[in-house]
């Protein structure tokens, strides 16, 4: 691989991005003189979910397939779409197959995360033999784009389960203390550090993990046990980017020189709603039931999101349905990721204090 | 919500005298009132509300714009202006050809609006009656209010036909009777006649077309337990719970518009074209950015209009998507949908229990929205919900359709002065 040199991508103009819609118009706007900047899309979290036979849970497929259908709408076209792991919900060939026939749709290429819904039955083998290597690079227009695995776990949990299938249901259960923390592993830290080595720390990285790469919350999996570790290998570069799906909510930190962001999920969003009474909703059981009422529309707070790289950063727009979409894009200036609506305190919502 | 159904709302006779009384208790009291606070309302402002009907039961109170206030001069000349064929390029076609008081103020049973020359549209007249309470017009909601609604069919090819609203003013400006009410109305006079006034009048005499006092009302909010048959109540129960139906059709504590003023995808007309919205939606897009006018496009361009409210806003979750339309008084008003492909409320409901498909079509479009799923209704759950929105006409209405036909029976001309109608409808 040879070195990149991205002098002429950082002269990219800024981009528009107080929009509050996902407007193809603007988008052209933005993009009609800046050679070096392009767009990609982020579709992550489908979970998709085969009840039996050829029957498959309709709001997931719903949320994938309305995902699809508008990432081919937009224009000009995204270069391509990244997929953030968690296609299927029980890691069963049934539902890769499924969700990657729904995935067939799309106008573009997509490069694909491995989450922990689609790895603990068959530790990632059906995966890996649709869609390729688990962890990989590629470059595109002077960025150099990293695809980690980010759920892997200690072998011994691994290899203390009687069946797979008890394994990967555990897995599945969001806060279940059964379960055991995400990490990348020192095998594929070796082949990130050596990756890294073939770069120059001018090039803009973009990483694509399922898990945070950032330690959130360890109980509900929101941790990745390697985060710092991972973070050293990458704090050399002057533009990292982190894209992270898993957290079915919008989240967005810096932490020294990378960013991170996170995608919403097509599936259901975080806190998890209360199920619709009338018919199964096939929402995953919680041990502690979270305080969020049935919305009616199965895709509130599910989305997709279309995001600009420009300058060697990033700004994710979140197309948002029955809601408000928003933009969270990098702030030259405070060199931080920051919801471009509500980063006025007074528009606040009073973080909570007590749990 | 079941407490409602077994206990209707409490204080009936409270609540109808509430509706019944204010005004004239109100227009002793508030000069007096005004006078010592220094605030002597204008005398128009008591004159309009002499004119504007009495909130009828089951509607909230109607808000009117601070510039256009009701008078009865104004409703009048609207009335006139709102049946007047001759504001079209063949004289034949005014607002009240596709909005005819006795089919509930819209063109029912036509699927889609003629205009001038026999052309169609693509859309199905959604009713005046209550309009006023929306928070936009038009099915995709491309106008905020009546004012700038009523502007538009004048000059769209396939309504009106005219090629700008000059020849209205022509007439307005010239005519001996439009002269007199102009210059009674607004004090204005020749060249002095605009188009802005004409918006105004239209617009209050359609503030006067609203209407409440169905069977429903009299049982959910005055407390009737016998207004609607065993048979509707069940149905509000389906509207109410299995069916989901007033997430998006509102039923407030005290009130019902029967909308939430929403632009929803429900797989209709989508589904036929859904393949080839990447082609026509970006063809549409790339002619508006060029200045193509939204009103003209959408109602000649059958695939454009199946864009719905995002040929208005350009946003991509809004494909398809159309304005939630009330419920009342819509067993006059079939066909339904927005482009009038359902027959019957039986095929409604039968629409709406598939999941969001119907007909032709045997799956509903992937920009689908969220609220639209498989319901699992029973046939006499399906039945019952037929009958509750039964339930939903307005009897002054419903008197008028009623009137028609037996008008029609009878070979006689159908009623030419619908606001005699509705005036002895009310009596």
């Amino acid at each position: 691989m040879s070195k990149l040199n991205r002098r002429e991508f950082l002269k990219g103009a800024g981009l528009l991005t107080a929009g509050s819609v996902l407007p193809m118009s603007l988008v052209e706007l933005a993009f009609a003189d800046a050679k070096q900047n392009f767009t990609f899309a982020y579709i992550s979290d489908s979970h998709i979910q085969q009840i039996k036979g050829n029957q498959f849970v309709r709001n997931w497929d719903r949320g994938l397939m309305r995902a699809v259908a508008e990432t081919n709408l937009l224009d000009p076209k995204p270069d391509f779409v990244l997929y953030g792991g968690d296609i299927a919900q029980l890691g069963s060939k049934p539902e890769i197959d499924h969700g990657l026939e729904l995935l067939s749709a799309l106008r573009y290429p997509v490069h694909y995360a491995l989450g922990e819904h689609d790895y603990y039955l068959d530790l990632g083998e059906y995966w890996e033999s649709q869609l390729g290597p688990q962890w990989y690079s590629f470059d595109h227009k002077g960025v150099h784009f990293i695809v980690l695995n980010s759920i892997l776990t200690y072998q011994d949990w691994i290899d203390k389960w009687p069946t797979a299938e008890q394994r990967m249901a555990t897995m599945a259960g969001l806060d279940n203390p059964n379960g055991s923390p995400f990490m990348v592993g020192g095998e594929q830290r070796a082949w990130l550090a050596d990756d890294l080595s073939k770069v120059s720390l001018e090039t803009p990285i973009v990483v694509l993990s399922h898990s945070p790469l950032q330690k959130i919350f360890r109980n509900w999996n929101f941790w990745t046990e390697d985060a710092d570790q991972v973070q050293a290998l990458l704090r050399p570069f002057e533009k990292v980017s982190v894209l992270y799906g898993h957290v079915h909510q919008i989240q967005y930190n810096q932490i020294g020189n990378i960013s991170f962001n996170s995608a919403m999920a097509t599936a259901w969003p975080w806190p998890y709603p209360r199920s619709y009474a009338q018919a199964p909703s096939h929402m995953p059981k919680l041990t502690v039931p979270m305080n969020r009422a049935d919305p009616f529309f199965e895709r509130d707070a599910t989305g997709w999101q279309l995001i600009d790289l420009h300058s060697g950063n990033v700004d994710l727009h979140y197309a948002l349905y029955d809601n408000t979409n928003r933009v969270v894009a990098f702030n030259e200036q405070t060199g931080q990721p920051e919801d471009t609506r509500y980063q006025d305190s007074g528009g606040q919502v009073p973080a909570q204090m007590h749990y | 919500m079941k407490r409602f159904i077994t206990a209707p709302a409490a204080e009936p006779v409270a609540r109808v005298t509430t509706h019944a009384g204010p005004f004239r208790s109100a227009k002793i009291h508030r000069p007096l009132l005004a006078l010592l606070l220094g605030l002597l309302p204008a005398a128009d402002a008591l004159a309009a509300e002499a004119a504007q009907p009495a909130t009828p039961l089951g509607l909230p109170p109607l808000a009117v714009p601070a510039d256009n206030p009701q008078t009865p001069e104004k409703i009048a000349l609207g009335e006139k202006l709102f049946n007047d064929k001759r504001f079209s390029s063949t004289g034949e076609i005014g607002c009240v050809s596709c909005h005819e008081p006795a089919k509930g103020f819209s063109d029912s049973p036509k699927p889609v609006s003629t205009g001038v020359n026999g052309l169609n549209g693509t859309r199905n007249a959604p009713t005046v009656i209550n309009a006023a309470y929306l928070d936009s017009q038009f099915w995709d909601g491309r106008e905020p209010t009546l004012e700038a609604q009523s502007l538009q069919p004048f000059v769209n090819p396939v309504e009106g036909g005219l090629a700008d609203h000059r020849p209205i003013l022509d007439v307005v400006r010239t005519d001996p009777d439009y002269r007199a009410a102009f210059d009674d109305v607004f004090g204005v006079s020749g060249e002095d006649v605009t188009m802005d006034h004409v918006a105004k009048a239209i617009a209050s005499f359609e503030r006067t077309l609203i209407a409440g006092d169905s069977p429903f009302d009299r049982f959910y909010f005055g407390g009737e337990t016998d207004a609607m048959t065993p048979q509707q109540i069940r149905g509000l129960s389906v509207f109410l719970v299995e069916g989901r139906c007033n997430s998006c059709h509102v039923i407030e504590q005290d009130q019902a518009l029967f909308t939430d003023n929403e632009f929803h995808n429900i797989g209709v007309g989508i589904n036929d074209v859904e393949e080839e919205v990447p082609q026509f939606a970006a063809a549409f897009l790339k002619a508006k950015n060029a200045g193509a006018d939204v009103d003209k496009t959408v109602l000649t361009d059958p695939k454009s209009s199946e864009l719905g409210r995002f040929a208005v806003t350009s946003d991509i979750s809004k494909i398809g998507a159309f304005k939630t339309p009330t419920l009342r008084n819509i067993a006059l008003t079939a066909p339904y949908m927005h482009d009038g492909s359902l027959a019957t409320l039986e095929e409604v409901v039968e629409h709406y229990d598939n999941g969001g498909f119907s007909g032709d079509s045997d799956h509903a479009n992937a920009y689908l929205s969220g609220g639209i799923r498989p319901l699992g209704l029973t046939e006499q759950q399906e039945d019952d919900l037929v009958a509750f929105m039964q339930a939903l006409t307005s009897p002054k209405y419903a008197a008028l359709a009623q009137q028609a036909q037996a008008d029609d029976a009878a070979g006689a001309a159908p009623a030419q002065e619908p606001a005699t109608a509705d005036q002895e409808a009310d009596q």
